[in-house]
Formats: C-alpha cells, structure tokens, sequence
C-alpha cells in the first residue's frame, strides 16, 4: 500500500520550513535510511532519510518551495511493484492535529482561605510532665542518627570525615563504634560524586544520610540534590524516588568569609520534591531530623554550626519526632509577629526580650521547616498582631521573608496595619574584618528597628 | 589499545544468534517508527534515537542474569526494549501520553522500571554515573551478588563526576560495570576533538579499573565482554569498564544538521559494519533460518513497533490533576 511521505518536524520549534532539494526522483527505489530530500528549517539545513522501503510514487512538493507545512504531504512512497501511475495526490494531512493541546487549569491557589482565619495545630511537641534534659544540639542529632540506625538496617551514613575522625564537627562523634564501617563511610573529599551514589543507593531502596561538611561544599553537588534527588519521583511517575537526608551545617559561622559563610534556605525551598529543615533548638533537631531520615523524600536538613554547641530541653522519650509543616511558637504576644527559622530565632527572641521590656508585646514563631511551612500558624498570628517582621540570615532577594510577605498579603491583607519588613543579611559577600562580618549579618538591632517601624514607635 | 578480542563464534547457537536479530531489529524499527512520529509532531522536545548501537545493548543484555540493575542517559529507548520493557509503555511515554512508563510526565529522556531494574532515563550529561555507582553501593551493602550496568557516552567520558565515580567504585570494590558506549561523536564534536586520550577505558588504569576495548557492531564480542565483566564483579573485584566502539547512525537528536561527519562515512558504517546485518549473514551462511523465516520475524517486528505507534497515539493525555501528582511520596 502506498504511504505518504509527510513534511517533517526537525526541530522541536519547527512549524513549516523550505524543501531545499530532493535527492531521489519519481522511480528511485529507496531503503530505510536512505536521504530523500534537504530541508531547511530556521536554524540549519537538515537531511530528510526515509524511514520506510519502497518506490518514490510522486513526488508532490517541488524543490524550492518554501514555507511547506510540517505534515504536509511531500511525496508518496509505493510498495515494490505497485503502479505508480495509480497513485493520487492525498488531501492534507491532519495526522499532526492528533495531539490536542493540554486543557488548561488553574493551579490550587491559595485564593481559596483568602481572608478566612486559619485553625493552626498548636498542640503541644511533648505531653506535660514529660521529664526533660539538658543536650546541646550536636548530641540531639548524634543520637537522632543513633536511634534510627538502631531501628532501620538500611540506615547509613556517608560523608567527609563521618567516621574516624568522628564528624568534622563531631556530630556523628561514637557512631563508628557503634555501627562499623559498613554504615558509617568516610568518602573522599568529592560532593559531586558522594552526593550522587548516596542518590543511587537511595533509588536501590537504603535510606543514606550524606552529610555535607558544610552547605557550601554541596553546591558542587547541587545537579544531583535536584535534578537527580528531587525530581525523579516526577519524572518515573511515582515509580522510584530518593528516601534520604542531605544535613551539615548551613550559614555563617564566623570570620570564615564569604565562601564558607551563605544560608542556602531560600534556595533550596524554592525546589519542588524536596523537604526542607532547619532547626533552632536540640529537641527540634533531634525530632526533625528522626523524621526527615523516615521521610520517603529527600529531605535538605540544614544545621548551624554555632548552635551545635548551645543547650536546650529536650524530652526523654523512647522516640520522640517532630512532624514537618508545623511551626514553634516560642513566645506568644500581641503587637507584633516575628517570624524566623535556624539561629535567625534567636535574634527573634533577644529582640522580643528588650522589646518587652519597652512595652511591645512580640510574637515568635520558628518555622522549623521551609518545606513544607506552616502558613496558617504565621497567618492566624498576623491576623492577631497586624504587624509582621521576619528575620533570616540569609540575603534579601527572593529570601523566604520575601515569599512570606507576598503570602500574608494574599491572606491577611486587610489585617495588616504596616507592610511587612523582612531582615535579612546584607545584601553582600560575606566580609572577613571583624567589625565588617558583624555589619553584614541580621541583627538583634535591625530587628528592633524594625519592630519599632511597623509599630510605629 | 589491547588485542580486540574475537567472539568464540563457534559456541552461539541458531537460536541466540536469531534472538539477537529480533531484539536488535525491534529496537531499530521502533526508533525508525519513532523518527517518524517526531516528524509528524505526535512527539515533541528531544528525541535522541539508538539506530546503529543496538549491539551494545542486546550484547550486554545477553550478559545479565534477572536482578541485576542498569541505568543509562537520556539515549535510553534500546535500553528499555532490551532489557524487557514494553514497546507500547516506551512509545506511548515518547508521545506524552498516560499510557507512557512515566505517565507521561517523563517522556523521552525520562523513563524507568522498578519491575525491570531500568533506572532511568537522566538528562544531565554524566550524572546517571554516580547514580549507578550508587546503586551498585545498594547491592553490595546487602551483598546479593547483582551488578549494575552504567551506560555513558564518550562525551560524559569527560565529566568530573566519572571520575570522583572511579575513585570511589575502585576504593569501595562496587559491582558496577561502567559501559562506555563510544559512538565518536560527543554531540558534534568527534572525539580526537574532545577526548586527550585514544581508548577512554585507559583511563580507568588511574584507579586500578581493569578494562577493555569491544567491537560494538558485533554482538557476539559485546556479549563475551559482558560476561567476562560481570564475573569480575559478582567474584567482589570491583568495577570494570567496557569501551564499547559503537556509531550511531543519526544525528545527536532530531534536530542536529550533522555536518561534522561526512555522509560517506555513515554510509560507509552501515554497509560494512551494521550489527544487525552481520548477524543476518551468520544466521543465512550457517543456515540457522531461511531467508523466508527472517522475513516473517521483520513482519512480526513490525508488527509490535505498529501496535506501540497505534497505542502511543491512541492513550490518552494524562489527566490534568497528575500536574500536582507524585511531587512527594
């Protein structure tokens, strides 16, 4: 049976282009992958092969004619030993039409809660009477990792200097000699590769934890976190995806400069498939990070290298977690919210301490996690403070203060009584100078400043 | 370059040597069929088709025994058709359609199959090396004696990661198998342009790789490398690497000009060299079937690569809610 030869798509922009120059002429017979025809498109003169066996029947579309329409008919192929002269010229064809474009549909918005107050879970991250103790944040993550290890063979940790030197920054300190060297791997200083195979052993069903020494070394990495790590779940149709925690610290230290100094929070919270933490206190630390390493996505678990040393409460329980997309409010006020994550609470909290002692009352709420994070409990607050403030140490520009603004001004605009300021660090690389790096970090100060702005005072 | 070792002829069998014709020829069909659905604008973005490196796939495939794991880049089409997986799910992904391996959210470039051990279908140049290191890490950590095939191009032969890769496959003894697929043309760039050494697998020699240097257009050579590559690993050696010296007929993808080789020397490839012609002959000459019988296999072939176009068009868009579906598990 004859077929038609149809003009083709020869780029994935082409709509019509010039047939250049045949190749073959009525009679010739011609096999598969043999060139038929030249074919200029926009960009580049393209050779046309056959696909199929047989004889050039007709030829259809003179050389040189220009603006010929993809899927138009050009030329008919007959089978070995069919009349050619029987053949007819073909109406156009419409196989191309075949695709019908994607109905479009709006997005689920957020114009749905519009104005409507918010009913945030505020239950309590322990039961009352639970005994407490004392741990700096470096323990509550030891024995996080500790505990799932304990629980799930498939649990493994992989970095630089994770094992015999116990942690560049002792957080995995005891977790060799407790686990072998089977589980607790010290790779090679090589974040693009390491990143890579813990994605592999991840979609081969273990669960890796690949600490990174610091965020700033797994921007060498940064290819495989996303568009290996995040995106596969998508891309195989739910088929496989990447059950594993990518932690280390995150954000300034001090006096290390400006490559070893950067919050990568607003980054990484930017990316579809990915779940994104970053705690403030041990207990959080140590209940999120338990959840993030039972999390079935790959989970960003961003950690402070100055707080690894502080201490705060943390429960005594058999195991305790803390649900991600659930905020912390550490102090509860009235004139104004301030909302923050990672050591940003801090500055929060020390500014609400001296606030308080002028008489404004101030909201902290600790995000905890940036991916998922907990709108509702920020919304319900502003919609009870009418003031807003928010306080992270990374830089200005597309910053998670900046996508809270635009979130409250979806939801609680009429609430607002002041716009919304964001304190951020400074919009610079990070400064060695002493006197320099302090200028450039967020501030209790810049915090107070801004209080006192959008109340007024 | 070491001796190219010949494949022990004598020891195929009519019957394998006739299965390496069918699985070859159904992987060229279905890219010829899914050329000409680009052509037609059934599938759109990038297309990047297999015909004329079929040997390497099918010979490898001969190799592996049912678990062991492969991974490749986004010249993934023979991949899948070899090691099992459904004509109709690939074409019907190529088309954008819910009846595809990714629901159609993949597409050509992204495909996998947990049932089939193919994991993916990766778009970044290099990137599926690592990854495949690392599923090897998976298997040796539970120790169930399974490889993993990772397939790259001479073009991410020059990637970084290949390299941090090596190091650790070697340091960590990983049952991987690293199949350099040398088709000679990094994109459009020919190797003697983008490569500082000859034989790429030399370079394993740096971490302690054994490797070597394979006929790509012979079936029967890329087999006996693959078998001996994969008792390597399953004996607990570590990696090994296998250069396979392959040509792919078409351009890098649909849209590439290809004029950086000569139409002669393609021609000239395919008339001498083609893998799936070289084993009509043997079959012919050592008359394992007859002319008559091959042509009822082409028919078959056909047969399958129509069916996946009638279902690839047939299957409908996915519905408009998977945008917001497996984001997250």
């Amino acid at each position: 049976m004859a077929t038609q030869i149809l003009m083709p798509a020869l780029s994935p922009t082409m709509e019509e282009g010039t047939l250049a120059k045949w190749l073959v002429k009525e009679g010739d017979t011609v096999q598969s992958g043999d060139i038929l025809a030249e074919i200029e498109t926009d960009k580049a003169t393209m050779e046309f092969e056959a696909v199929d066996e047989g004889v050039i029947g007709k030829i259809l579309i003179a050389e040189g004619t220009e603006n010929v329409a993809v899927n138009t008919a050009i030329a008919i192929l007959a089978e070995d030993g069919e009349d050619i002269a029987q053949l007819e010229a073909p109406q156009a064809s419409d196989a191309g039409n075949e695709a019908a474009p994607l109905a479009s549909e709006a997005p689920a918005s957020a114009a749905a809660a519009r104005n409507s107050a918010p009913e945030p879970d505020t239950s309590p991250d322990w039961p009352e009477g639970t005994q407490l103790k004392q741990q700096t944040v470096r323990e509550a993550l030891r024995d996080a990792m500790a505990e799932e290890m304990r629980s799930d063979e498939d649990v493994f940790i992989m970095g630089e200097e994770v094992a015999e030197y116990q942690g560049a920054y002792k957080v995995s300190q005891g977790l060799l000699d407790e686990f072998g060297s089977k589980r607790v791997i010290d790779t090679p200083i090589t974040e693009h590769g390491f990143a890579g195979i813990g994605v592999g052993a991840a979609f081969g069903g273990l669960k890796p934890i690949v600490e990174f020494m610091t965020f700033n070394f797994a921007m060498q990495a940064i290819d495989q976190i996303i568009n290996s790590a995040a995106k596969t779940l998508y891309m195989s149709g739910g088929q496989m995806g990447a059950q594993m925690v990518f932690r280390g610290p995150n954000g300034a230290a001090a006096r290390v400069g400006a490559q070893h100094s950067q919050d990568y929070a607003a980054w990484y919270a930017q990316i579809p498939g990915l779940k994104v933490v970053m705690p403030y206190s041990a207990s959080d630390a140590k209940g999120l990070l338990k959840s993030a390493i039972r999390d079935p996505n790959p989970v960003i678990f961003l950690e402070n290298e100055i707080l690894y040393g502080r201490s705060f409460d943390v429960p005594v329980l058999d195991d305790f977690t803390v649900p991600f997309g659930k905020a912390r409010i550490w102090r509860e006020g009235s004139d104004v919210t301030l909302v923050s994550f990672g050591i940003g609470v801090q500055y929060a909290l020390d500014a609400a301490e001296k606030l308080a002692a002028e008489g404004i009352s101030a909201e902290v709420i600790d995000l905890r996690t940036l991916r998922p994070i907990d709108y509702d409990t920020v919304i319900a607050s502003v919609m009870k403070t009418n003031r807003c403030v928010t306080v992270e140490e990374g830089w200005p520009v597309s910053s998670i203060g900046n996508h809270l603004s635009a979130t409250i001004m979806e939801r609680a605009f009429d609430y607002l009584d002041a716009p919304v300021i964001n304190c951020t660090g400074k919009d610079v690389p990070m400064p060695y100078a002493a006197n320099l790096e302090k200028l450039a970090l967020v501030t209790t100060d810049d915090v107070i400043a801004a209080v006192k702005h959008v109340t007024y005072r | 370059m070491a001796a190219r070792r010949a494949a022990k002829k004598t020891n195929v069998s009519g019957e394998e040597l006739t299965q390496f014709y069918r699985d070859m020829l159904l992987i060229r069909r279905f890219e010829e069929k899914a050329g000409q659905l680009y052509g037609m604008g059934l599938i759109g973005g990038f297309c990047h088709l297999y015909i004329g490196q079929e040997a390497v796939v099918v010979g490898l495939e001969a190799a592996a025994e049912e678990g062991d794991k492969r991974i490749t880049s986004y010249r993934d089409h023979g991949h899948m058709l070899a090691c099992g997986m459904d004509a109709n799910g690939v074409m019907a992904e190529l088309t954008g359609r819910a009846g595809g391996y990714s629901k159609g959210k993949g597409g050509s470039m992204h495909m996998f199959s947990k049932e089939k051990h193919f994991y993916g279908g990766h778009g970044i140049v290099g990137a599926q090396v690592p990854l495949g290191a690392g599923l090897a890490f998976a298997d040796k950590y539970r120790d169930n004696g399974r490889v993993t095939f990772t397939y790259f191009g001479d073009g991410a032969a020059n990637q970084g990661q290949v390299y941090e890769t090596f190091n650790m496959a070697a340091l960590w003894k990983l049952p991987v198998i690293f199949v350099i697929e040398n088709n000679q043309y990094a994109m459009g760039t020919a190797q003697m342009r983008s490569t500082s050494t000859k034989d790429i697998y030399h370079r394993g020699e740096a971490f302690g790789i054994e490797g070597e240097m394979v006929d790509g257009m012979d079936v029967l050579a890329v087999k006996d490398a693959g078998e001996r590559a994969v008792t390597h690993c399953r004996k607990g050696k570590g990696p090994y690497i296998l250069e396979v010296k392959t040509y792919r007929y078409r351009g890098h993808s649909m849209s590439d000009p290809a004029k950086y080789r000569t139409r002669e020397e393609v021609q000239k490839m395919r008339e001498e060299r083609d893998a799936i012609e070289n084993v009509r002959q043997m079959i012919l000459e050592g008359k394992h079937a007859t002319e008559e019988q091959l042509k009822t296999i082409d028919k078959e072939i056909k047969a399958v690569v129509n069916a996946s176009a009638d279902f690839a068009k047939e299957s409908p868009l996915p519905d408009t809610s998977e945008l917001w579906t497996d984001i997250y598990a």
